[in-house]
């Protein structure tokens, strides 16, 4: 139990904790500068996103691509690469599922399993790509994931439109039925919310991603390549493989991501003419969570909320939508300025006396 | 006299979260003589300069330069105040000129531009004085690392220091130009420079300081003129305990033929040829050193050994099978172990905990992994072993590599490679950095290892060391050894002059 507390009060929990209220608080100043009220604002916001069972399960609904999205971008971190690309894996995810779910049929307890297998498959394909490119040719995986997202998008959409295209619609078909991962249990639970299984999902592989990172000897090698890859490669792992392997990891995280919101949410696949955002919201929701998988979630929570609970915050209190990006921005500012919210730590530690 | 001292340090305390860095520390450094700062690593010694210099700021204590009590807030302040530093890494940027180099951050200006010919005048003109010559017009990249240290000792006093601190400032050089160093140091002395030498050297401080200041733990221990002591009390006064500094060993009893190196070549990461047809041969129960300039292939070579890089041709035989250019795991599984010339980089994961250092040569077999799952219980229990059985100092086996001192993160790669049970060790630079106490240890160890039969293959810039060490002496020099002495019927003459390719006359040129 102390050695809870401590952790609970350690540097690396403080530093988002007090990033996300600097956010929060900056947040405010700027309403008031605005001429809005910053306290029926959140107040407002917080309302929409728990108020009642509905919007509760909405927010949930939100929260679960993030999750899949940070555990993806965290993952890949974890061996030192930077995976701007969760969005095209979680497209490429999505895509692939809406395949198996339209073009299949199959009993549920088939047709379930294959499709997210599809969309984990395809999302590590396309992340594994980056990782080999890397391996073989040194280029660097920033360059090739952000081109690689635009070629998901488009690609994506070349496939809904030429084999899955419902007629006169600008999305597919329908997926079978036997592929949807929405449970009219408890979607009537939450008064009818769009929430599914997915959310399920994302915590068990949340589960996974700690599991792999500190229990396995691939976790051992991928934490040692991304801490150091020249002591990794003299004693004897491939780093290559080791960068392939990795991305082809992180890049299942976010596809099955993909899959859940086809699967559980819409139940088609739209053509998209611009991102969708999750994956580009992983890249917060990892730096907020510090990589780790609790933090993960709990940085999903944080952004979900936010993201859903922001058209609370326009009709309660007349502020705009956007201004929630601003605050979302603060937060992941503060995160990655970390150093000079740990002076701040300091600082009031030393004024109060506390014992290090 | 009031102004007797350069510098004077009184009461001078740092404390960091967790240790104390100094403690009531006092230094009195007179005009114009050569002050060694005589220390183990981690001492303090690195900590109080950096004080000195405007890095850090004290947390008690007073300071004076020239008998004018100073609060020195940053590097600026020191420099303004006649203070220079040169550094162990040099802080010099490569594509630049010499001349560029020197004047970066303090041009002479006509207008908006630089005036180099002022700039040329005066570094003559300190070139001349102090006997600091070197080319202003070679690039930074074209020189070699004696010269870059001419240049760095320029810069601070381009910028009028005449306080110079030098931190270890022989870790880098060959023989010859230890001794250049040495000479330039007396002649900036005798031109009335102070100059405060941090070294663990005892030979260096013997050579040439006129005082030395010994901090153990943090405080002084004493502070007396060389003239008056020797290397031994000096060593007993850093370490706080007797040191031998002879290497008590057998006779060598060589065995059967371990590595065998035919004709090997290999290129370096620019393309040029680094190895030329080198052949060489180590034999179990005994340690062959490789004694040679920087830059001659030894890196290559070695790198080549432990498969980090491609031969493009010859042979390497471990027991009669040859294993050139197979991976780096394939060559340790065949029992080589290695010990790397920078540990942090190669050596460690520095952010990966003791235990988990400790198996990174063998975590993926049993018993400390099954079924591609790690067993930290075994991980961890073997490491508890070796901690004890090598006095590695950790509050625990859990702890990052990272907060260990140099010479315990040293003891960790130690530990590892020979618990593996190495038929071939091979260490470059071991005691690279380390303090005595730590030199010491890690010699015993090459040592106990020659005498349980394995072939240990030496490779380090110390010649001591070398000589010491060695059983047989190869001397590498452009990518060939040029030579194989015995080590009790040589000396380091002989051995400098084949390391610079036996032509007395060229040395200048290639080192």
């Amino acid at each position: 139990m102390t050695g809870f507390v401590k952790r609970l009060f350690s540097e690396s929990t403080l530093i988002p904790v007090v990033s996300i209220l600097i956010g929060l608080i900056l947040g405010a100043v700027i309403m008031l500068a605005g001429h809005y009220n910053p306290f029926l604002a959140y107040g407002s916001l917080f309302a929409k996103a728990f108020g009642d069972m509905y919007n509760f399960g909405e927010t949930i609904r939100q929260i679960t691509p993030y999750i899949f999205t940070g555990l993806a971008v965290a993952f890949a971190f974890r061996t030192g690469l930077f995976n701007i690309g969760a969005e095209g894996q979680f497209i490429m995810g999505a895509v692939a599922a809406a395949c198996v779910g339209v073009l299949l049929d199959a009993p549920w307890f088939l047709h379930v399993p294959l499709a997210l297998a599809a969309s984990a498959l395809a999302g590590g394909l396309w992340g594994s790509i980056v990782g080999y490119l890397k391996a073989a040719r040194g280029v660097h995986e920033v360059i090739t994931t952000i081109m690689l997202n635009w070629i998901a998008l488009h690609a994506a959409n070349y496939i809904v439109r030429t084999a899955l295209l419902e007629k006169g619609m600008a999305r597919s078909k329908y997926i079978q039925e036997s592929a949807w991962l929405s449970s009219p249990g408890l979607s009537e639970l939450f008064d009818h919310a769009r929430i599914h299984y997915g959310v399920l999902i994302a915590l068990a592989l949340s589960v996974l991603f700690y599991y792999v990172l500190w229990k396995t000897r691939q976790g051992y090698e991928l934490r040692a390549v991304g801490f150091n890859p020249d002591a990794s490669e003299y004693a004897g792992i491939n780093v290559k493989s080791t960068f392939v392997k990795t991305m082809f990891i992180s890049g299942l995280f976010a596809g099955v991501g993909g899959a859940c919101e086809v699967m559980g949410v819409f139940h088609y696949q739209t053509i998209n003419a611009a991102f969708p955002g999750y994956g580009l919201m992983g890249i917060a929701v990892a730096l907020i969570g510090r990589n780790t998988a609790v933090g993960v979630v709990l940085g999903a929570v944080l952004i979900g909320v936010l993201t859903y609970g922001a058209s609370g915050m326009k009709f309660g209190a007349g502020v705009p939508e956007e201004l929630i990006h601003v605050v979302i921005a603060l937060v992941i500012f503060f995160v990655a300025a970390g150093g000079m919210v740990e002076l701040l730590i300091r600082r009031f530690r030393k004024k109060n006396g506390t014992v290090h | 006299m009031p102004n007797e001292f350069a510098v004077e340090m009184k009461g001078i305390a740092k404390r960091f979260p967790g240790i104390v860095a100094n403690d009531d520390i006092h230094l009195q450094v007179r005009k114009g003589e050569i002050h060694a700062l005589l220390g183990e690593n981690g001492a303090g010694k690195t900590t109080l300069m950096n004080i000195l210099f405007g890095l850090y700021q004290p947390d008690e204590g007073e300071i004076r330069i020239h008998g004018q009590t100073v609060k020195i807030t940053d590097p600026k302040k020191a420099i303004d105040l006649g203070i220079g530093m040169i550094h162990q890494h040099f802080m010099l940027v490569e594509p630049y000129t010499v001349l560029q180099n020197i004047i970066l951050g303090a041009e002479p200006r006509r207008g908006v531009m630089i005036s180099y010919k002022k700039a040329l005048a005066r570094i003559g003109e300190l070139s001349d004085k102090y006997g600091l010559h070197v080319d202003p017009h070679r690039t930074i990249r074209e020189i070699s690392v004696g010269m870059q240290q001419r240049v760095e000792i320029l810069k601070t006093l381009y910028r009028g220091a005449d306080i110079l601190i030098f931190d270890e400032p022989t870790a880098v050089l060959t023989p010859q130009e230890i001794q250049e160093l040495m000479a330039i140091m007396r002649k900036l002395a005798d031109e009335g420079k102070t100059i405060i030498l941090i070294t663990h050297k005892l030979k260096e401080i013997m050579a040439i300081a006129d005082r030395v200041t010994i901090i153990r733990r943090g405080r002084v221990v004493d502070s007396l003129p060389v003239r008056d002591t020797t290397a031994e009390e000096l060593a007993a006064k850093m370490v706080g305990r007797n040191v031998s500094f002879v290497i008590e060993k057998k006779e060598a009893q060589p065995g059967e033929t371990i590595l065998e190196i035919d004709n090997l070549t290999a290129f370096d990461d620019r393309g040029c040829q680094a190895l030329r047809g080198l052949s060489l041969e180590v034999r179990s129960g005994e340690i062959l050193g490789i004694a040679g300039v920087e830059g001659n292939g030894q890196r290559e070579l070695i790198e080549v050994l432990t498969g980090l890089r491609k031969a493009s041709s010859g042979e390497i035989r471990l027991r009669g099978r040859a294993v050139q250019n197979e991976s780096p795991r394939r060559i340790a599984e065949a029992k080589v172990g290695y010990i790397p010339e920078d540990r942090q980089k190669r050596g460690l994961v520095l952010d990966f905990c003791v235990g988990e250092n400790l198996v990174l040569k063998n975590y993926y077999a049993p018993p400390f992994c099954k079924r591609g799952l790690l067993r930290y219980d075994e991980i961890f229990g073997h490491a508890a072993g070796l901690i004890g059985e090598y006095d590695i100092r950790t509050p625990d086996e859990k702890t990052p590599a990272r907060a260990l001192s140099g010479g315990n993160q040293q003891k960790v790669i130690v530990a590892r490679e020979v618990a593996c049970e190495p038929d071939l060790l091979i260490a470059t630079q071991p005691t690279r950095g380390l303090d005595v106490g730590a030199i010491e240890f890690i010699h015993r160890k090459l040592i106990e290892q020659r005498d349980k039969g394995k072939a240990v293959l030496l490779y380090s810039l110390e010649l001591d060391e070398i000589l010491n060490l060695s059983d047989r002496i190869a001397v590498m020099y452009e990518g060939r050894i040029v030579g194989i002495l015995d080590p009790r019927k040589t000396n380091e003459q002989e051995i400098g002059l084949l390391m610079s390719g036996g032509h007395k006359g060229e040395r200048e040129e290639t080192a």
